[in-house]
C-alpha cells in the first residue's frame, strides 16, 4: 500500500527500482514466511477446521457442525480446568508482580550484598521448570519431605499437600512465583534505572518520605511496565504446564489441572484430536483476547507520548 | 519454497539417520515399554535384550522405557498416528480394546511359526483379557495381582499375631487401628494401611468391588458398572478407613511414594501390587508378610501389568521376529528371572517348576501369593476408550478419597460420563 | 529512623533471598550426600559422587546431554540467520504489504508454539521428521521475538553508516554484513542468551515428539528418569536433576551481568 501511493507521484525507473526493493524484501523474509506460516499460521487456521469434524477413528471423518462445542460445554472437567487456569493466573500474576517490584526496588538501591541478592532472586529464571518440579516434589512430600520436617518442629500433622484438592493449587502458585518473580524483577530494573536521579534529589530536598515518593513517582511511572509485565505474564500462565507432568498429572481429580495440560491429555493420552481442536481453539481465543488488549494498550501508549 | 525447506529438512534427517546406522540384514524392532514398580527395571530389560540378541544375531531389538503405562501407551498410540509406530510394545493387558479399534495390532495367533502350544501354556487368568472373538492378541509378561504387604514388627509391637494379616474388611480395619500409632502431641506416626488412589486407583476400587460380589464391566467392554450398589458400598470402606477409622491419611495416598511409606515405616500395611515385591525385599529393614487381600463376600483381585502386543504395521519379517523375541522373553527360565528379580507372578506354570524358581520359593515363601491368588483373581477392567475410562475412574476415587464427593456421586458421575464415551460402542 | 528502615529492609531482602536459594541449597546438598543425609542435615556428612555416578550409569544422560547441544545449537543457528535477514527487510526496506506481514509476524508473540501442540504434531508427522532433532526445533526457528527486536535494533543503526558503505560500492547484503551485524552485536548476544535458556529449558513439545532415546533432550531424559512409579532414590535423581541444570547454571554464575543485562535488553520493546 505504502508502496503504491508513493509510486505514483514518481518516474519509471523509481517505480521499477521500488519493485526489486519489493521482490529483494520478500526474498529475505522467505524462510520467516514459510516456517512461521507453516507452524503458527496454518495451525491455528487447521484447528479451527479441525475442531468441526468427528474423530473418525480408523477410517472416514465428519463434518458435525458444532458438537464438538457442543460436547465441550456440557465437558465438567473442561469447565474445571478453566476455572482452575483463572485461578492460577489470578495467584501468581499479581503476587509474583509485587514480589519482582519489591525485588527491583531492593537491588536498585546502595543495599549491602546487591549483586549477590540479584543473582539469589534471578536464579530460579534460569532452570528448567522440569527440574524445580522434581526438587519441589519432594518439599511437598508428606512425612519426611522438607516443608513437613519443618512444621513438624512446630508440632504440626504432616500434611498431604499435593493429594489434597485443597492445598494444591496453592502449592503450585507458590512454586510458579518463586520461578517467575525474577523474571519480572528484571523488567523492574530496567525501568527503575530510567528514573532520573533528580526527582529522587528533589524529593529528599522536599522533604517527602520514600513511602510518599514510592507511590506517586515511582509506582506511576513504572504503570507501563506494569502493565506489559501483567500481560506477558497472563499470557505464561497459560502455558506453564510442565510442573503438572512431574508433580500431579494434574490430579487429584483434575483440582490442579490446567486448559494446556488438559489439551495435551485429550489429544495424546486419548488421542482425541478433534476435540484437542476444539479446546485449543478457546486458548486461542483467550491469548487472542489479551493479546488485543494489549495492542489497544500499546497504542494508547503509542498515541500519549 | 517447498523444494528449498525440503533440502534443509532432508539435511537434518540425514544427520539423524546416520547415528542410528545399524548392521545390514539384521532384523530391527523398537519395543516400548513401561516401568510401574522399583527395583533398576530398566537394567533388567536391557540385560535380557542383549541376553536374547547374543543368541540371535540376526535380530535388533531397541528397548525403550518410556515412563509409566499411561505414558507409554500415549507414546505408541501417538508414534503409531505419526506413522513411526514401533513394533512392539508392553502396554496394559487391559488397553486390547483401544488397540483393535484403532486397528493397531495383529493378533498373535496369525503370525507365522507361531505355535499354538506355546499360547496354551500360560496362566488361563493371564490369557483371559487377551483373547478376544477367538483370536489371542497379547502375551502376558509383567502380570501382577495386588497383595497386601503388612510389616510384622510393627504387628508384633501392636500385640497382633505377625503370621495372621487381616482377611476379611472388618478385620483390617480393625487392626489398622490397633497398629496406627501417634506422637506425644497427638500426631500420627505410623498409619494402619494405606491404599494408593494416584495413577491406579481404578485398579483398587476393581479390588474393592470385586471383594463385595461386583464385576466393574461386561465382557464386550461395553458396559460398566461404576454406580452399582455394591461399587459404592466397596469405595465407602474405602472412604471410611481415612476419615471415620482413621487409619489411613486424608487426601490422595500416592502410588510411586507408597513402597518408600511402607519401607520406611509411616506404614503398618499396604496395598500394592506383587510386582514390588523384589524392591520391598531388597528395601526393607523389618520382617514384613504379604497376603492375599481380605475378603468381604469373597476373596479377590482383578490381575494387572502389561502384555506384549505386536504392531500391525510391523512387516511379515518383523512380525515373525517379534515372535520369536516374546517367546524368548516369556520362556520358562526367563520367567523365573523376571519373576525373581522383580516380584511379578511368572506367567507359565512352568516357570514355577525350574530349579531356580523352586529354590527361591523355599527361602522365600512370599514370592508366590500373588500366583496363589490367581484363583480368586477377575480379568481387570478393559473396555474401550480404556484409557479415558481409567481417567474417569481414577477422578472418582480421587474425588471421593479427598471428600471432594461423596462416594456415590462421585461414582454416579463417572457412571454418566463413561456411559456417555462408551455409547458409541453399543 | 530511616538508618532504622534501611537496616530492616536489608535484613528483610537477605531473607528472601536465602529463601529464594534454599530449593537449589537443597538439591546441592541431596546430591552430594548419600541419601541416607537426604532430610538430615548434619554438616558432618560425607560428601560423595556416589549419585551423579548412579545417575549417570541408569540414564543414557551422556546422549541426552549430546541432543540438547544438537538442539540449542541448531535453533540458535537458524534462528539468528532467519531473524537476521526478516528484521533486516524490515527495518531497512520499503515494499508492498510490510505492515501486514509484519502484524502477522507478531501473531506468535501470543499464540506461541507451545500451544499449537496438537496441529503442530500433524505438521511434523507429514513431513516425516518425528523422534528427529529438527523436529523439535522446526517450529520455533522463525522466532517473532528475534524478528522484532533486531528490527529495533536495525532501526537504529545511522543511516551515514548505510551510505558510506554503499558508496564503497557493498550490495544489500554486503551492507547487512559489515554494517548491521556488527552493530546488533549486543541484541544477538541477549537473545541468543534468552533463546539457550529458553531451549535448554523446554519440556512439552519434545516431549511429544520424541520417541527415542537417540532424540530426546535432557528435559524429557530426567522427567522418564523420574518417575515416581520407578521409586529411583531421591539422592541420585537430585543428581541427575543437578546435572540438567548444571550447564546453564555455570553460564548463568559466570556470565551473570551478561545474562541479567541480557534479559533486561530482550525485555524492553
Amino acid at each position: 500500500m505504502v508502496a503504491a501511493v508513493m509510486s505514483a507521484a514518481e518516474p519509471r525507473a523509481a517505480k521499477r527500482r521500488n519493485w526489486m526493493t519489493s521482490i529483494n524484501a520478500w526474498l529475505l523474509l522467505l524462510p520467516a514466511i514459510v516456517l512461521l506460516g507453516t507452524f503458527t499460521h496454518y495451525p491455528i487456521l487447521s484447528t479451527l477446521y479441525h475442531s468441526f469434524f468427528s474423530l473418525g477413528r480408523g477410517g472416514t471423518s465428519n463434518f458435525v457442525g458444532f458438537e464438538n462445542y457442543a460436547y465441550m460445554l456440557d465437558d465438567d472437567v473442561f469447565w474445571q480446568v478453566l476455572r482452575n487456569n483463572i485461578v492460577f493466573a489470578l495467584a501468581t500474576v499479581p503476587t509474583s508482580i509485587a514480589l519482582a517490584l519489591l525485588m527491583a526496588v531492593w537491588v536498585d538501591k546502595k543495599i549491602a550484598g546487591r549483586s549477590f541478592l540479584r543473582l539469589a532472586f534471578f536464579t530460579p529464571t534460569v532452570l528448567p521448570m522440569i527440574a524445580v518440579a522434581n526438587i519441589w516434589l519432594f518439599f511437598y512430600t508428606p512425612g519426611y519431605g522438607l516443608l513437613d520436617q519443618f512444621l513438624k518442629n512446630f508440632g504440626f500433622a504432616s500434611n498431604n499437600w499435593l493429594g489434597d484438592p485443597s492445598t494444591v493449587m496453592t502449592c503450585l502458585a507458590v512454586m510458579v512465583v518463586w520461578k517467575e518473580a525474577g523474571f519480572f524483577m528484571i523488567f523492574y530494573l530496567a525501568a527503575l534505572q530510567t528514573i532520573p536521579p533528580e526527582l529522587k534529589e528533589a524529593a529528599e530536598v522536599e522533604g517527602a518520605s520514600r513511602w510518599y515518593f514510592f507511590r506517586r513517582v515511582t509506582l506511576p511511572l513504572l504503570m507501563p511496565t506494569t502493565l506489559f509485565i501483567s500481560i506477558n505474564a497472563l499470557i505464561n500462565s497459560f502455558k506453564l504446564v510442565d510442573q503438572l507432568v512431574i508433580m500431579t498429572k494434574g490430579g487429584p481429580n483434575n483440582a490442579s489441572s490446567l486448559l494446556l495440560y488438559y489439551i495435551y491429555e485429550v489429544a495424546f493420552t486419548f488421542q482425541d484430536t478433534t476435540y484437542a481442536a476444539t479446546l485449543t481453539v478457546t486458548l486461542i481465543a483467550i491469548l487472542a483476547g489479551v493479546a488485543l488488549t494489549k495492542f489497544v494498550y500499546l497504542d494508547r501508549r503509542i498515541h500519549y507520548q | 519454497m517447498k523444494f528449498k525447506t525440503k533440502a534443509l529438512l532432508t539435511a537434518g534427517l540425514m544427520t539423524a539417520a546416520s547415528l542410528s546406522a545399524t548392521v545390514a540384514h539384521a532384523v530391527n524392532l523398537t519395543m516400548y515399554y513401561p516401568v510401574a514398580v522399583g527395583g533398576p527395571v530398566t537394567k533388567i530389560i536391557d540385560d535380557m535384550v542383549q541376553g536374547f540378541q547374543k543368541e540371535n544375531p540376526d535380530i535388533k531389538v531397541e528397548s525403550v522405557y518410556s515412563g509409566n503405562y499411561t505414558d507409554t501407551m500415549t507414546k505408541a498410540m501417538t508414534a503409531m498416528k505419526g506413522g513411526q509406530p514401533p513394533q512392539l510394545s508392553v502396554l496394559f493387558s487391559t488397553d486390547l480394546f483401544t488397540l483393535m479399534d484403532e486397528q493397531a495390532i495383529v493378533p498373535i495367533d496369525q503370525i507365522e511359526g507361531v505355535d499354538k502350544k506355546w499360547l496354551d501354556s500360560f496362566y488361563p487368568a493371564f490369557m483371559e483379557n487377551g483373547r478376544v472373538e477367538g483370536k489371542t492378541w497379547s502375551i502376558p509378561f509383567q502380570r501382577s495381582t495386588i497383595v497386601l504387604y503388612y510389616n510384622k514388627d510393627a504387628f508384633k509391637e501392636a500385640g497382633l499375631d505377625p503370621e495372621k494379616p487381616p482377611t476379611t474388611w472388618a478385620e483390617m480395619a480393625e487392626m489398622s487401628k490397633k497398629l496406627v500409632k501417634k506422637d506425644a502431641s497427638g500426631n500420627v506416626t505410623r498409619w494402619g494401611v494405606e491404599i494408593p488412589s494416584t495413577g491406579y486407583g481404578y485398579w483398587m476400587l476393581q479390588a474393592l468391588a470385586i471383594e463385595n460380589g461386583q464385576k466393574l464391566m461386561n465382557e464386550a467392554g461395553t458396559q460398566v458398572s461404576f454406580n452399582a450398589p455394591k461399587t459404592v458400598e466397596a469405595l465407602q470402606y474405602w472412604v471410611d478407613l481415612a476419615a471415620k477409622d482413621g487409619v489411613m491419611p486424608k487426601g490422595a495416598v500416592e502410588w510411586g511414594t507408597l513402597r518408600t511409606d511402607f519401607l520406611e515405616g509411616k506404614t503398618a500395611m499396604m496395598w500394592h501390587t506383587t510386582g514390588n515385591l523384589t524392591a520391598v525385599k531388597e528395601g526393607a529393614k523389618f520382617n514384613f508378610g504379604v497376603a492375599m487381600l481380605p475378603a468381604k463376600e469373597r476373596r479377590g483381585s482383578p490381575t494387572g501389568g502389561g502384555n506384549f502386543y505386536v504392531f500391525k504395521s510391523a512387516s511379515p519379517e518383523q512380525q515373525k521376529a517379534a515372535a520369536k523375541f516374546i517367546q524368548w522373553m516369556t520362556a520358562p527360565e526367563r520367567a523365573a528371572e523376571w519373576s525373581i528379580k522383580t516380584g511379578y507372578v511368572a506367567v507359565t506354570p512352568a516357570a514355577y517348576e525350574t530349579e531356580v524358581m523352586k529354590n527361591y520359593v523355599k527361602d522365600f515363601p512370599q514370592a508366590v501369593v500373588a500366583r496363589d491368588q490367581l484363583q480368586h483373581a477377575v480379568a481387570e477392567l478393559s473396555v474401550h476408550e480404556n484409557g479415558r475410562i481409567y481417567k474417569i475412574m481414577n477422578d472418582a476415587v480421587q474425588a471421593a478419597v479427598t471428600g471432594t464427593q461423596t462416594p456415590q456421586e462421585a461414582l454416579e458421575s463417572a457412571q454418566k460420563q463413561s456411559e456417555r464415551i462408551l455409547s458409541r460402542y453399543k | 529512623m530511616r538508618q532504622k528502615d534501611h537496616s530492616v529492609e536489608t535484613i528483610a531482602a537477605w531473607v528472601l533471598a536465602l529463601l529464594w536459594l534454599l530449593p537449589l541449597a537443597y538439591s546441592l546438598w541431596s546430591a552430594f550426600h548419600p541419601s541416607e543425609y537426604a532430610t538430615r542435615f548434619d554438616l558432618t556428612a560425607p560428601l560423595t559422587l556416589d549419585n551423579f555416578v548412579k545417575a549417570w550409569h541408569q540414564a543414557p544422560f551422556a546422549r541426552y546431554y549430546l541432543n540438547t547441544l544438537m538442539l540449542v545449537s541448531l535453533v540458535l543457528v537458524c534462528q539468528l540467520v532467519i531473524a537476521t535477514l526478516a528484521a533486516y527487510a524490515f527495518a531497512r526496506f520499503k515494499f508492498f504489504g510490510r505492515d501486514v506481514l509484519f502484524a502477522l509476524v507478531l501473531v506468535q508473540l501470543m499464540i506461541m508454539p507451545d500451544v499449537l501442540i496438537v496441529e503442530n504434531y500433524r505438521v511434523i508427522s507429514a513431513l516425516n521428521l518425528l523422534d528427529t532433532i529438527p523436529a523439535i526445533a522446526l517450529p520455533y526457528i522463525a522466532s517473532a521475538f528475534g524478528i522484532f527486536l533486531l528490527r529495533q535494533t536495525f532501526k537504529g543503526v545511522p543511516n551515514e553508516l548505510v551510505e558510506a558503505a554503499r558508496v564503497e560500492g557493498a550490495s544489500s547484503f554486503g551492507v547487512l554484513w559489515r554494517v548491521f551485524v556488527p552493530l546488533g552485536k549486543t541484541t544477538y548476544i541477549a537473545f541468543g542468551l534468552v533463546s539457550v535458556s529458553y531451549h535448554w529449558n523446554n519440556f512439552l513439545w519434545p516431549l511429544i515428539v520424541t520417541n527415542s532415546v537417540e532424540s530426546r533432550p535432557l528435559t524429557v531424559g530426567l522427567a522418564v528418569f523420574g518417575a515416581p512409579e520407578t521409586g529411583v532414590d531421591w539422592s541420585v535423581i537430585t543428581a541427575a536433576t543437578v546435572m540438567t541444570m548444571a550447564p546453564l547454571l555455570l553460564a548463568f554464575l559466570l556470565f551473570q551481568r551478561q545474562f541479567v543485562q541480557s534479559f533486561m535488553r530482550a525485555g524492553i520493546r
